[in-house]
């Protein structure tokens, strides 16, 4: 009689909704989560909510978590997916993630049911921060990097920083997140590719316009790699601080693997950092690019 | 209570479960007790610094990942520095893993790491992104007893081997090694891999080649571990596919008495600690007090195997 079935394939001890956590002291660890909901908000994208254990809802802005997707296809997802947290509900006790369905591992969350559990590890990285000196920033975001720069504003808005967000997309019905910032009392500004207002010069406009009028204490990105050219360029022309959260393939999101490095430029010289461990957020200037 | 206690030759262990080089940092103290794992095993350190390969550093296959990294780090003398004072915050016998491009600078690197602070040199003889003359001596005899001799000569430390599972013949691999002085032998590093993308007809890691990590692995190194132990008698250390307590159940009836665990870590960061839960459960349902009783102890001595033994030693 051979002792293996489906179930023992991995030995995993996450904690479970409900049940005592063995490590309540440590940073991160690995939760099941119940989802909540997890509905389609536009064509392509969609909104997980989850009931979270109270250690994981500890997590910053900026911050992600690693995502064990299920299977989209019967073939095993190797690796965990990293993804940021689109909103923190402490009170309510929940997370939330704002994904757009892609590759394996999105397609595979896709099909995540209500009532049904999910495993997430996290919460990981280095987050957001705001000076306190800083009264006005700045948020330009694209497509699903919009979700990054959510629980940001929300930050600001705890800390009474105002928030002008530049939001952009492909097509107005991909313009996430607009009542998200307007509730915050965001000064809310759309720029898409279908009428051409995406287009740099257009969004370079703008800042410099936010620039003139005393609104950009600080620059904050996600999503799109010339939009965070442009800041880096008038951020050092104007001698505005900023902060962009990147991504990258990741395996261990822990620090040990070095699976997530990316280039960065710190004092003139090129050098590799691990996303998960010394971002996902990082200085502006310090950025390349990809 | 189950004795989960092991000794690879001079060094106790409380139980057989440490993580695989390269697949662990000190930084997983974020998310497990530390101080709950048999040993205590670094990344693999070069003398040099080095920024390691580019990216993609990762894909995944159909049956498991394959990775390319490279040996990024800052060096000996930053590891003695910097890293070694965080890996000794925690109890368990801490395991430093070396690479080098010479048997020269092997022995240099060991000579400079016999330090109090390191209880065990991992010798990483057998990068799979390195050539057998530039790394990854274990591919060939002779090489492994070169570089073997060199690195006994250069340290009183216990030496650990850790070999390919590229090479023709582990097993006379193997007993090369231990001829030449290893106190252990680490079986194995990763599958050297690749894979293509049919999208743009481009290998899929930076670094073209890649070692492949995955559960698929436990039945081919656990053969090997099998054949390695029957014929050496240093401890052997089996390292691939384990992600339960049964899997260390497996190597150690094979002849293994410890395992690494990589890629169970990467999946479930809380996997190594609750392997060794179900292991000490594993042990009291069956009324196992010792678990040092499951090495070797695999029940096939009416089996015929000489026929499987010789077709993979290449005999």
């Amino acid at each position: 009689m051979q002792d293996f079935t489906a179930s023992d394939k991995y030995t995993a001890a996450p904690v479970r909704l409900g049940e005592p956590d063995p490590y309540p002291d440590r940073v991160a660890g690995e939760f099941v989560c119940r989802v909540v909901s997890n509905d389609l908000v536009n064509e392509s994208n969609r909104l997980l909510v989850l009931d979270a254990p109270e250690r994981a809802l500890r997590a910053k802005a900026g911050q992600f978590f690693h995502l064990l997707c299920p299977t989209p296809d019967g073939a095993e997802v190797w690796m965990r997916r990293p993804m940021s947290i689109y909103r923190i509900d402490r009170a309510g006790g929940r997370l939330e993630f704002l994904y757009k369905c892609e590759g394996r591992g999105t397609l595979g969350m896709s099909m995540l049911e209500p009532g049904g559990e999910f495993n997430i590890a996290g919460p990981l990285g280095i987050g957001f921060s705001l000076e306190p000196g800083w009264k006005n920033i700045v948020v330009l975001g694209r497509g699903v990097g919009l979700a990054t720069l959510a629980p940001l504003s929300q930050l600001a808005v705890e800390h009474d920083v105002k928030i002008a967000a530049i939001l952009s997309a492909r097509t107005p019905e991909l313009l996430m997140s607009r009542d998200f910032f307007a509730e915050l009392g965001a000064e809310v500004m759309t720029v898409v590719d279908s009428d051409g207002s995406s287009a740099v010069e257009n969004v370079e406009a703008i800042l410099e316009g936010l620039i003139a009028d005393g609104k950009a204490d600080a620059f904050f990105t996600c999503g799109s790699n010339r939009l965070l050219m442009l800041m880096k360029r008038l951020g050092a022309a104007h001698g505005i601080p900023g902060q962009v959260a990147m991504e990258q393939l990741m395996c261990c999101a822990l620090g040990a693997c070095y699976i997530c490095v990316r280039t960065f430029e710190v004092d003139g010289k090129r050098v590799l950092k691990r996303v998960c461990r010394e971002g996902p957020v990082f200085d502006i200037q310090e950025a390349v690019g990809w | 209570m189950v004795d989960l206690s092991i000794r690879i030759g001079d060094v106790d262990l409380a139980n057989p479960v440490m993580p695989a080089s390269g697949a662990f940092s000190w930084e997983y103290a974020d998310v497990i007790d530390l101080n709950r794992l048999g040993g205590l095993v670094a990344k693999t350190i070069c003398k040099e610094p080095r920024n390691g390969n580019p990216t993609p550093r990762m894909a995944e296959t159909e049956a498991g990942i394959i990775q390319s990294i490279g040996l990024p780090g800052k060096g000996v003398y930053y590891f003695l520095d910097n890293i070694v004072p965080e890996y000794k915050k925690f109890t368990p016998p801490f395991i430093a893993s070396i690479s080098a491009e010479t048997a020269d600078e092997f022995a240099e690197m060991c000579s400079i790491l016999s330090v109090p602070e390191i209880d065990v040199l991992e010798v990483n003889i057998s990068c799979p992104t390195r050539n057998a003359t530039g790394g990854n001596f274990s591919l060939h005899e002779e090489h492994t007893a070169k570089v073997m001799r060199d690195i006994r000569a250069a340290t009183d430390h216990p030496v650990w081997a850790k070999l390919s599972p590229n090479a023709g013949d582990i097993v006379s691999i193997a007993v090369a090694a231990e001829e030449a002085g290893a106190d252990a032998l680490v079986i194995a590093n990763t599958f050297l891999s690749l894979k293509i993308r049919t999208d743009n007809f481009r290998p899929a890691l930076g670094n073209k080649f890649g070692g492949l990590v995955s559960p698929a692995l436990k039945p081919i190194v656990l053969r090997m571990v099998y054949q390695v132990a029957k014929e050496v008698t240093v401890p052997v250390i089996g390292i691939g596919g384990v992600t339960k307590a049964e899997d260390v159940v497996e190597y150690m009836l094979a002849g293994a008495h410890g395992v690494g665990i990589g890629y169970a870590g990467f999946r479930n960061p809380t996997a190594l600690t609750a392997i060794i839960d179900d292991l000490q459960e594993w042990c009291e349902a069956r009324g196992i007090e010792r678990i040092t009783d499951l090495i070797g102890a695999v029940r096939d001595d009416d089996m015929e195997t000489d026929t499987l033994v010789a077709a993979s030693a290449g005999v």
